[in-house]
């Protein structure tokens, strides 16, 4: 039992990262992005050719793995830029799609739909991590949970600066933010970038820690469950991200944890998925908890007025 | 030399000419306003200069320098700011916000880091310089509008008369040097229009170059140096409210052709 609660809490770590860096786009600054599962795979693969083919670390790629995700975003958020809307959606749908055909045909690097399950178990001060041993879970739920609160605790910096001041404006009124002056591209193209990069480092841990990866667990249904998390909860709220991460990742994984899998579809997770969304948009389209609205003019007092102190 | 003109300015919407071949000019520290019929391109004509629409073809000039391909934040950023015939403030969020976004890019320290990924790494100090001036700078402009007693309000949640100052009150926040007003007194009672009247009046006071879009007449003839009609996107006629009142290109535009 305490095992199943270690497992779900790595996996709803890991979504909460995930979770995060789509809130950042969708919810702080109204971009409808499809393909969160995309970074994720990248990252996942990175982390996993790199540490095989160059014998690298497991925390070096892991932030390699983010800077790879970073350049995809980068990547896929210039030419989808100047799409609004329903638009935009589909190009990240069709992105996140190119991904996992790549992943699944370019057998020389990616050992195609088989997967890669040879991934050398990451160390921690000369510790094994590894996926069989249950010492190493409590390590490995830590580790995962820091980096999911360091991840908050950055984008919370950066909303409540002037630059989440910028992208509210751009999610109320795009045009208007342009006719004040604000380089809505740079912006844009940035939450991407953050956004991509934090599935990266999601989709390491995630190889890290299983230690194995192959490409169908990428697919569309996890960008809608990450999307589910981040609507779930509220957009536009980092805290309820990681509220509707915790809830989702109970709900898809507790069947498998608890051993009745065999006697459920697999197909009901994504009934579940379609569901919340649905249901949410009908009845509580804010989310559970609901976005949070700063007051960007007394953030700006009090951080004056301690200046000034 | 004028501080903004346009040569053979042209916007084609499939087969519609919105706008068609204009030249205007505009001189620093004026009032024009620029009139015509409903469709007559005004807006479209706007749009194009402000950067948020692309010319089909003619170029634009401000300050001397061509601008025709600017994008519009660029363009906000030399010194044209606007409002827009439908109100497009910031609606969840309050008036002082509205008011800081529009000095987001002002603010900012020129000697010291620019780059905001770069300012966020390495910390407040300069941010906060920054911020400060914002602070200090919204509130010289919500006070120039009378808007301080509600700058905690949702944008949205203020009467019709005052969301329109407000809008103006952002577009000042960008200190530009030419002010484009697109039908500002649309939807006012006398009393609002009268003190918008005023208004533009102190703004242009502050040296600022107004352009506005305007139907209502009185004001059009009180306050404008000169007014430029456009109709079916031909600029028709332009000169002092005198010259433009009894112009009979004008008139017929206004009241259809007259058979004799
Ligand atoms: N985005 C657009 N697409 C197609 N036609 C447009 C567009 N914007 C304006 N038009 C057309 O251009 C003409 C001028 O419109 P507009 O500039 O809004 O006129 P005004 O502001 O003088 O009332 C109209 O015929 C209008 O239908
Ligand atoms: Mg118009």
């Amino acid at each position: 039992m305490e095992n199943f609660i270690f497992v779900i809490l790595i996996y709803t770590g890991i979504y909460a990262i995930a979770a995060l860096g789509l809130n950042l786009v969708v919810g702080y600054t109204g971009l409808l992005s499809l393909c969160q599962a995309g970074f994720i795979a990248i990252g996942a693969y990175t982390t996993a050719i790199i540490m095989n083919a160059f014998n690298t670390g497991f925390w070096e790629s892991m932030l390699l793995s983010g800077l790879v995700a970073a350049l995809f975003g980068f990547i896929i958020g210039m030419p989808t830029l100047r799409l609004r809307g329903d638009y935009l959606a589909i190009a990240t749908l069709g992105f996140g799609e190119i991904v996992q055909n790549v992943i699944m045909n370019w057998d020389s690097v990616t050992n195609g739909p088989m997967g890669i399950h040879s991934i050398p178990e990451p160390k921690l001060f000369g510790m094994a991590l590894s996926a069989s041993s249950d010492q190493a879970k409590p390590l490995w739920v830590l580790t995962i949970w820091i980096i999911a609160a360091l991840s908050y605790y950055l984008i919370r910096r950066l909303i409540r600066s002037r630059v989440g001041r910028a992208l509210e404006a751009i999610r109320e009124d795009e045009i208007a933010a342009s006719s004040m002056g604000i380089n809505t591209a740079k912006y844009k193209v940035g939450v991407f970038i953050a956004g991509a990069s934090l599935g990266g480092i999601a989709g390491s841990l995630y190889a890290g820690y299983s230690q194995a990866i192959a490409p169908l667990t990428f697919n569309f249904m996890m960008s809608i469950m990450i999307l589910c998390m981040v609507v779930l909860g509220g957009l536009g709220n980092s805290f309820a991200t990681v509220i509707g991460a915790i809830i989702i990742t109970i709900a898809s994984e507790l069947p498998r944890l608890i051993g009745i899998s065999h006697r459920i579809p697999p197909q009901l997770n994504q009934v579940l998925f379609g569901c919340i969304l649905v249901f949410m948009m009908i009845y509580r389209p804010q989310g559970i908890i609901g976005r949070i609205k700063l007051n960007y003019a007394k953030i700006l007092k009090e951080e004056i007025l301690h200046t000034e102190k | 030399m004028p501080l903004l003109y346009t040569q053979d300015l042209r916007r084609e919407f499939g087969g519609v000419i919105a706008v068609s071949d204009v030249d205007i000019e505009i001189y620093k520290n004026s009032i024009t306003a620029l009139i015509g019929p409903n469709g007559a391109g005004k807006t479209t004509l706007f749009n194009t200069i402000t950067g948020l629409d692309f010319s089909t073809s003619g170029r634009v000039f401000f300050k001397g320098e061509d601008i025709t391909e600017l994008p519009a934040y660029k363009i906000t950023r030399l010194g044209i700011a606007r409002t827009f015939q439908n109100i497009r403030l910031f609606k969840e969020m309050t008036v002082f916000e509205n008011v800081m976004i529009g000095r987001h890019f002002r603010d900012t320290h020129p000697k010291i880091v620019k780059n905001d990924l770069l300012n966020f790494v390495i910390g407040k100090v300069y941010i906060k310089k920054n911020e400060k001036n914002i602070y200090d700078n919204s509130i010289k402009w919500l006070d120039f509008f009378d808007l301080l007693n509600v700058r905690d309000e949702y944008a949205k949640n203020l009467p019709y008369g005052k969301q329109r100052e407000l809008e103006i009150a952002r577009a000042l926040a960008t200190e530009p040097d030419i002010l484009f007003l697109d039908e500002p007194a649309a939807g006012m009672n006398a009393s609002e229009t009268d003190r918008l009247m005023k208004t533009i009046k102190r703004i242009r006071d502050l040296g600022i170059t107004v352009v506005l879009i305007e139907h209502d007449m009185k004001l059009v003839m009180n306050i404008s140096d000169k007014i430029i009609v456009l109709n079916y996107g031909k600029k028709i006629a332009e000169g002092t409210p005198e010259q433009v009142r009894n112009n009979k290109d004008v008139i017929e535009a206004y009241l259809g052709k007259t058979n004799d």
